[in-house]
């Protein structure tokens, strides 16, 4: 059994009298300090005088997971460093030269300045080549973090309200990362990226109305022209890391603002966050882990090769290596274009390009936008006005937790697609048999792994009630006299009880009257009506929380009776799951 | 429905003391309550678990060892930094690593290896100094709700209203009209001034590009690296070959590029008993002898890998499979329109020669393609 909370009392004990003395650190920044607070009163924001937006001891609670943002954070901090010292050699022209570098295989070929210039960071300027793969693997990294993070933050509901904002901000940054990712990995002007810059042209252009225009618009003429790599390098350097910038400036205020959510458990509480403080054991705690994040991008990029563009030669829009392969983050469009079916109209004079405009083109928005629009849906469908700061445990959203876990499903599915033929080489199987399973295996997979994720929900649902009601398994049997076997459950801590028994239940919307008691009709009720369907499936299935008056019979019921055989208290997975999980457990 | 009754559940839990500072942040919004739900505890909440001190802070000496690990790797640094110099300055440009599967250049690894130990040990002590001496009690803070109090609302609300006011735009509304419209027109100038990124693909911009390639009647074809003319016989049945138009070797810079992106062909020589021959292309082709665009119908890659048995052609972009043999038919894969095939005949010198550009535009789809003299994946006209 968890103690009350004595810690609450403890804390406000704690070092900051006001009568302290300062130390000599503190007396030599004193000066200093009273300078700067008298020109911009930094010393109400840092005591959090200012209500709610910071200060020095703001408490965030702790859990491994709550640093796959920060690895997000982190991985764009070393691309902006590492990023500034590439320009100080990339020269963007798509000009002509002839190479002359030390990379000899290379020597006399004519190829573009950009190009040039990235063998010569490869090769010729010191150090060069570990800070280009260093910029690389961050930013394989940088997406890869922030995808993890979003899957995070939505399996535990932390995207309810009050955060809907921070994240739209998310999935609004996941699209400029991907977007950031692509011009990068494009900007050196090699064969490999060349032909991605190709695709992703020929997706423009199935753009319907005004693809066409949009492509001699960015490409001042005809593909490749002269210009893509100077106006993509723009886009990279300057445009989209300024607005990526930005709202994570945005995205970090709102985190403060909100204070962080926090897993249910002893003391903590939708009107608390319990925790540590900001400084000084997250300022150290947070600050130690960019050292880490960054050791050990640096670490990689020293050991591990990425993206190797003296392989592949200078662009040659003649020319294509099988096996070409995307960064993994565009790995699921490429999927998508592999796995689409070849339609296309012709209407009139006209081409629509569905084959490519649906995967590529709608499968590049549809990501973030699948994900920005989440909460929104899901809040329509609860009726949800309520602040949340206590996260959901994954099983007790069944639906959101199927939803996601499909979700991910399509997307693993995409990225297989995305590398059929690597497969096909690597097994010996059928190219074409792949992508005709894979085309059939999007549409089925999904609904497969959401059945069965959503059963693991339930069945988890009980299993945490079982234990409230029945305790733990204590691993001893006992026989009795009479040759039974039982074996007898240890409780569990009141706290790991409050811990499952502490969320909302949510209940299906009941048909309320359609006209209020003077019989005049109510309002709002069509609506009511379109939702009941949804919130009967969003929460129907819920197992329903042990009540206080079960928890209490059934402890008296396990002093009593423990000895006793009871083989049947497993409860049948296939049992509806609407009825009572204590009439699972015997009399 | 009590999904969303509104109700905020503020009841019969007693809170627990705060820091003074953070009871400053509670009491602007006494009053106000958290709109949460304080749904039923079957189980009363025990409050935040006892705290366990660690041997560190129970065990000087634990303490002291950890002190020293934090200081002893935080003194490492230095000598990586030191290594990175040198190594910088004195490892050789041309010496290799050849250790495993790891080959690479020594001075790149010894800077790698010499920078992320150096950073790594840095967040390595600082976390153990937080996680081992750092005070670890847990602190609650209250919260407070997202909206901000009610005064404050209506606060903003009169200041905005008496703000407005005495702007005086509630009396003389031209004023915020025109200025509105005035800063909105300046929308004009700056659109216009992207006109000239790039040219508008009106059709006659897109006659001469999109439509439009290197080959014309006569235009001989030439091996794609040497330029080499091609005459029939130097083909074998069975064998492809990469080729390009004589006069692209005439271009250079952004121009070849543009000409390389659409103009690349493949030269297949095929048993003319194995092919099918639509009765309108019975004279595009040379003893089996046929040319088809390099550029996939689907995004634009150049398709490059040949299966002789099969006479397909398959792009390595997204595997769409063309029937050489066949018109160029599209027998797998997304893309949706066959090979635009090249008509070719032998010039009097016994060359191979264009006969005529290419009848259709080559490569990816785009809006305004006019695709009905194409040769569908059915084999008809569309």
């Amino acid at each position: 059994m968890a103690k009350p909370a004595k810690t609450a009392t403890e804390a406000p004990q704690r070092p900051e009298q006001p009568d302290r003395q300062l130390g000599p650190v503190m007396k030599f920044f004193s000066g200093p300090a009273k300078w700067a607070d008298d020109r911009t009163g930094i010393g109400g924001i840092m005591s959090g005088r200012i209500p709610n937006i910071f200060n020095l001891r703001k408490v965030f609670p702790d859990h491994w997971s709550f640093m796959l943002g920060e690895i997000a954070l982190y991985s764009f901090i070393v691309l902006l460093l590492t990023g500034v010292f590439l320009t100080l050699w990339f020269k963007p022209s798509m000009g002509e030269i002839e190479y002359n570098g030390s990379y000899q295989l290379l020597r006399g070929l004519p190829m573009s300045e950009a190009y040039a210039s990235t063998l010569n960071i490869s090769f010729d300027v010191r150090g060069g080549l570990l800070i280009r793969q260093i910029h690389h693997w961050a930013a394989l990294l940088f997406v890869a973090a922030m995808l993890t993070h979003s899957m995070r933050i939505f399996f535990t509901g932390g995207f309810r309200k009050p955060r809907e904002i921070n994240w739209v901000i998310g999935a609004t940054l996941l699209f400029l990362g991907m977007t950031e990712g692509f011009l990068g990995y494009s900007i050196p002007d090699d064969l490999l990226s060349g032909v991605g810059v190709r695709i992703i042209f020929g997706a423009v252009l199935s753009i319907p109305l005004v693809g066409t225009y949009l492509f001699t618009w960015f490409l001042g003429g005809e593909y490749p022209g002269d210009l893509l790599v100077p106006r993509m390098y723009m886009l990279h350097i300057l445009l989209i890391p300024a607005v990526i910038l930005a709202l994570v400036g945005v995205h970090l205020i709102l985190i403060f603002y909100h204070k962080h959510t926090q897993f249910p458990g002893p003391g903590r509480t939708e009107k608390n966050v319990v925790g540590y403080p900001f400084f000084p054991v997250y300022t150290a705690k947070a600050g130690g882990f960019f050292f880490i994040v960054f050791g050990v991008i640096v670490l990689m990029a020293a050991v591990i090769q990425i993206n190797p563009i003296w392989t592949y030669g200078p662009y040659n829009p003649a020319e294509v290596s099988a096996g070409s392969q995307p960064d993994w983050y565009i790995g699921y469009l490429e999927g998508a274009l592999r796995l689409m079916p070849n339609w296309e109209w012709h209407i009139g004079a006209t081409t629509w390009s569905w084959n490519i405009f649906i995967p590529a083109i709608l499968g590049f928005v549809a990501l973030p936008g699948a994900i920005g629009i989440y909460p929104f849906l899901e809040k329509w469908v609860t009726g949800d006005d309520l602040e949340h700061h206590v996260l959901d445990r994954p099983r007790n959203a069944p639906n959101r937790t199927a939803i996601g876990v499909s979700a991910i499903t399509v997307y693993v599915v995409l990225m297989i697609a995305g590398a059929n033929d690597i497969v096909a080489t690597h097994f010996h199987i059928s190219l074409n048999s792949i992508t005709l399973v894979l085309r059939w295996g999007i549409f089925i997979l999904p609904i497969i792994t959401f059945m069965i994720t959503k059963r693991i929900c339930i069945g988890l649902q009980r299993t945490a009630y079982d234990r409230v009601l029945h305790g733990s398994e204590s691993g001893v049997i006992h026989r009795s006299p009479s040759g039974g076997y039982s074996e007898p459950h240890t409780p569990i801590t009141q706290g790991e009880a409050f811990a499952i028994t502490q969320h909302h239940e949510y209940q299906p919307i009941t048909p309320g009257p359609v006209t209020d008691a003077n019989g005049v009709a109510r309002k709002g009720t069509t609506k009511e009506r379109a939702r009941r369907p949804f919130t009967r499936w969003y929460f129907g299935h819920n197992v329903a929380k042990p009540t206080a008056a079960e928890i209490e019979e059934a402890a008296h019921h396990h002093g009593g009776h423990e000895a006793e055989g009871n083989g049947q208290e497993a409860i049948e997975s296939g049992e509806r799951a609407d009825e009572q999980v204590g009439a699972g457990h015997s009399d | 429905m009590s999904t969303s009754s509104g109700t905020s559940g503020v009841g019969g839990e007693t809170h627990e003391e705060m820091n003074p500072e953070q009871q400053i942040a509670r009491e602007d919004y006494a009053g106000h309550d958290m709109p949460v739900h304080e749904p039923a505890h079957p189980v009363p909440d025990p409050g935040v678990e006892e705290h366990i001190p660690r041997l560190t802070d129970v065990d000087q000496a634990a303490a002291d060892r950890v002190e020293r690990q934090v200081v002893t790797m935080f003194m490492l640094v230095p000598v990586t930094a030191v290594l990175f110099v040198l190594s910088y300055y004195l490892i050789p440009r041309d010496s290799f690593v050849d250790f495993g599967p790891l080959h690479a250049s020594a001075k790149h690894v010894a800077l790698g290896l010499t920078l992320g130990i150096g950073v790594l040990l840095i967040g390595l002590a600082t976390q153990q100094w937080a996680r081992q001496l750092m005070a670890n009690n847990e602190i609650i803070e209250e919260r407070h709700p997202g909206h901000s109090p009610a005064d404050a609302n209506e606060e903003a609300m009169n200041q905005l209203t008496v703000g407005i006011d005495e702007s005086g735009v509630p009396r003389r509304k031209m004023l915020i009209y025109s200025a509105l419209g005035a800063i909105g027109i300046l929308a004009a100038p700056a659109l216009v001034l992207l006109t000239d990124l790039g040219p508008v693909a009106g059709p006659n911009y897109r006659r001469r590009t999109f439509e439009t390639t290197l080959w014309k009647e006569g235009v001989r074809l030439v091996n794609d690296i040497t330029y080499t003319p091609i005459r029939p016989e130097d083909l074998e049945i069975g064998q492809l070959v990469n080729g390009v138009p004589e006069n692209l070797k005439d271009l250079t810079g952004a121009a070849f590029n543009d000409a390389k992106a659409k103009a690349p062909i493949v030269i297949v020589r095929m048993n003319p008993a194995d092919i099918k021959i639509p009765a309108d292309r019975k004279d595009w082709q040379v003893a089996g002898i046929l040319v088809y665009s390099k550029i996939c119908t689907h995004v634009g890659c150049p398709i490059s890998l040949w299966e002789q048995q099969t006479h397909h052609l398959l792009c390595p972009c997204h595997q769409s499979t063309f029937d050489l043999a066949d018109s160029g038919k599209v027998v797998f894969g997304p893309a949706a329109r066959a090979l635009p095939q090249l008509p070719i005949k032998i010039n009097d010198e016994g060359f191979l020669v264009a006969r005529s550009g290419f009848p259709v535009p080559v490569g990816p789809s785009y809006f305004e393609r006019d695709s009905r003299k194409d040769l569908g994946q059915s084999g008809e006209y569309r």
